[in-house]
């Protein structure tokens, strides 16, 4: 079972959930706030009132409200003990729950994004990127490297949501392209853990064709015997979701994620009534045949150990 | 001569009309022709209809020539360009989508499977094709056709003309993303030569499902963008009045798309527009359609499927640093 490795703390405050929804994907969720939200999948209200000096010692739960101390929220994974949110991980914290300690060797971070088509809408593309750099010390939404599950070697994508809504422009699409190259390579299983609104709008049609790109570098994977798996969190919808995310061998998702092609706001303005509750939920989408499994957080690493055993052992890895 | 303007006008009610006796939802159609009837308007008397100017259309004059009333559909292509068509239904699973459809046919004596994504001609038409957008089971069949193509060697011809997939709740039950990634996936991995033609409206996931050409053309006044104008002015500026200015930074057009080489080639269009004289388009059409098909065809198909493979691998613009 998963062993938590010493007292981590989180190395920036955007993982707390539905705190990161300024940006400019075509997901279409991105203008929500969490009250919205809250209203549509009639989440339960807080307990507290607001207002409260809470001491920053504990955190609120989103979904229920309760007071969790948050070293004790850490060692459950960021999963909220009353209730079992899942609330969302930064990048480093997840590389963190999900990998051996200090198993990780980064293999990406020399791509860096252009602005082809000069696109500016109330701020230049130039200017969003560099805060998003700034903000996650990234040159781009993705991290991708070397790793082990239970001393199972994998090759690991993790897609930064607070980097620009976690949206794949050509950077994101070059380096799943080289991450899959680099499993071919080594003969590696690999998991790209996805949380995206989508395309990335400005880079237009260059980042349509990043779906067209990505899906033929993972059909090089395949074609070798190799096993791709997605890790689907919340949110993964768009461009995302129509591409490199849902053809993968097994599809896992995290408990209550929103998964979907169009967001629910645009669903919502289709069909001008409420949404059913969990509608485009990982559950939801487990009922209606469309994944493969969710898996809470204290499970992944044991499932994905044993699936990259059970499809690794034919291609010599043990 | 029919006025566009007023034929929109006529369509927006008689949908008005079906929705309320019907009880069907068209709420979001009826959205999207207001907003397009309000471009329309505001454009008349300018450029967009006038044939005397082509070379300055804006991005956004294009985007309403794609979908002016009376342009040139999908089957109207099949019907001019093509002999022997017949269509195959159904994904074999749930049904048989009606703005997605497709089957064998000839070209200059040549057999070919066609997908075609299918607009309607007018408003019962287009209540019948849901306006060009496919749900999950037309991206299904097309999967199913593709694979005849490659069982019986015949080259696939993709013509693409849609506002995108649809964005609605039944859609999203049947795994719309799922579809879509299989049918960008399975073109993908084809090893008879594929060619998608641009022939009008180029929206998003739903046209690239169609869209993994070893040669992509793209009709003068079609537009292939990751969001519609409209969407995207909507995200970003939170109008979507501001669609003139989204296609301007979307940068669209077939020419926009040709240097970023997303196309191969640009098919002209007449003056004025596909719809001023269909036949003179079909014949452009026929003729880079088939010279390409005839180039792709000396090819084996190993190099049909790493030829395509190469293309969109090499898609995208970035830099690499230290």
């Amino acid at each position: 079972m998963l062993e938590v490795r010493g007292t981590y703390l989180p190395q920036n405050s955007s993982s707390g959930p539905l705190t990161d929804l300024g940006w400019t994907t075509i997901g279409g969720y991105e203008r929500y706030s969490s009250v919205a939200l809250e209203r549509i999948f009639r989440r339960k209200k807080p307990q507290l009132a607001e207002g409260i000096d809470v001491p920053e010692l504990w955190s609120k739960c989103p979904q229920c409200g309760a007071q969790t101390y948050k070293k004790d929220l850490l060692a459950a994974l960021m999963v909220c003990p009353t209730c079992g949110y899942h609330n969302r991980l930064g990048v480093e914290q997840r590389l963190e729950f999900l990998l051996d300690a200090g198993s990780f060797e980064q293999t990406s971070g020399s791509v860096y994004p252009l602005d082809p088509l000069e696109f500016v809408d109330t701020e230049s593309y130039r200017s969003r990127l560099e805060r998003a750099q700034l903000k996650t010390g990234r040159p781009d939404a993705i991290l991708a490297g070397r790793g082990r599950i239970l001393e199972r070697p994998l090759m690991l994508v993790l897609m930064d949501f607070s980097f620009n809504g976690g949206s794949m422009g050509s950077v994101v699409g070059e380096e799943i392209s080289r991450a899959a190259g680099h499993a071919l390579e080594r003969r590696l299983p690999l998991l790209i853990v996805c949380a995206s609104g989508g395309a990335r709008m400005q880079e237009s049609a260059l980042s349509l064709m990043q779906m067209a790109k990505t899906t033929v570098a993972l059909q090089k994977l395949a074609e070798a015997g190799l096993p791709y798996f997605s890790l689907l969190t919340d949110p993964t919808t768009g461009g995302v979701t129509a591409s490199f995310a849902t053809i993968a061998d097994v599809i896992m998702a995290e408990p209550k994620a929103l998964i979907g092609f169009a967001g629910p706001r645009v669903i919502q303005q289709t069909l001008r009534q409420t949404l059913p509750e969990g509608f485009q939920r990982s559950e939801f989408l487990l009922e209606h045949g469309m994944i493969d499994l969710v898996s809470t957080r204290a499970e992944q690493r044991d499932t994905l150990a044993r699936l990259i055993s059970h499809f690794t052992r034919a291609g010599g890895l043990t | 001569m029919s006025d566009p303007l007023r034929d929109l006008e006529n369509t927006i009610a008689a949908l008005e009309r079906t929705m309320r006796d019907t009880g069907a939802d068209l709420m979001h159609e009826i959205g999207l022709l207001r907003t397009k009837f309000d471009a329309m308007r505001y454009s008349k008397g300018s450029a967009a209809e006038s044939s005397s100017v082509p070379h300055t259309l804006s991005r956004w004059e294009r985007v309403q020539l794609a979908r002016v009333q009376g342009r040139p559909t999908g089957l109207d292509y099949v019907e001019r360009a093509f002999e022997n068509f017949v269509e195959l239904a159904g994904d074999r699973a749930f049904g048989n989508d009606q703005a997605l459809i497709g089957g064998p046919a000839t070209l200059q004596g040549r057999s070919v499977m066609l997908l075609v994504q299918q607009k309607g001609r007018d408003t019962k038409g287009n209540i019948k094709r849901n306006f060009g957008m496919s749900h999950p089971e037309g991206y299904r069949k097309a999967v199913r056709l593709m694979g005849l193509a490659e069982k019986f060697g015949l080259p696939l011809i993709a013509l693409i003309d849609t506002p995108g997939a649809y964005p609605g709740l039944a859609a999203e039950e049947r795994g719309q993303a799922w579809a879509i990634a299989e049918s960008i996936a399975r073109m993908a991995s084809l090893k008879v030569p594929t060619l998608s033609v641009i022939i009008g409206e180029g929206g998003s996931g739903g046209a690239l499902a169609l869209g993994i050409g070893n040669v992509v053309l793209m009709l003068e006044n079609a537009w292939y963008s990751v969001i519609s104008p409209e969407s995207c002015a909507a995200i970003l500026w939170r109008d979507s009045k501001e669609a003139a200015r989204a296609a301007e930074a979307l940068k669209l057009s077939a020419q926009d798309l040709l240097e970023l080489k997303v196309i191969d080639e640009i098919i002209p269009e007449p003056a004025g527009g596909a719809h001023k004289d269909v036949d003179a388009t079909v014949q452009s059409f026929t003729d880079a359609v088939t010279r390409q098909l005839e180039q792709l065809s000396t090819l084996s198909s190993t190099q049909v499927l790493e030829n395509r493979r190469e293309r969109f691998l090499g898609l995208g613009s970035f830099e690499l640093r230290d």
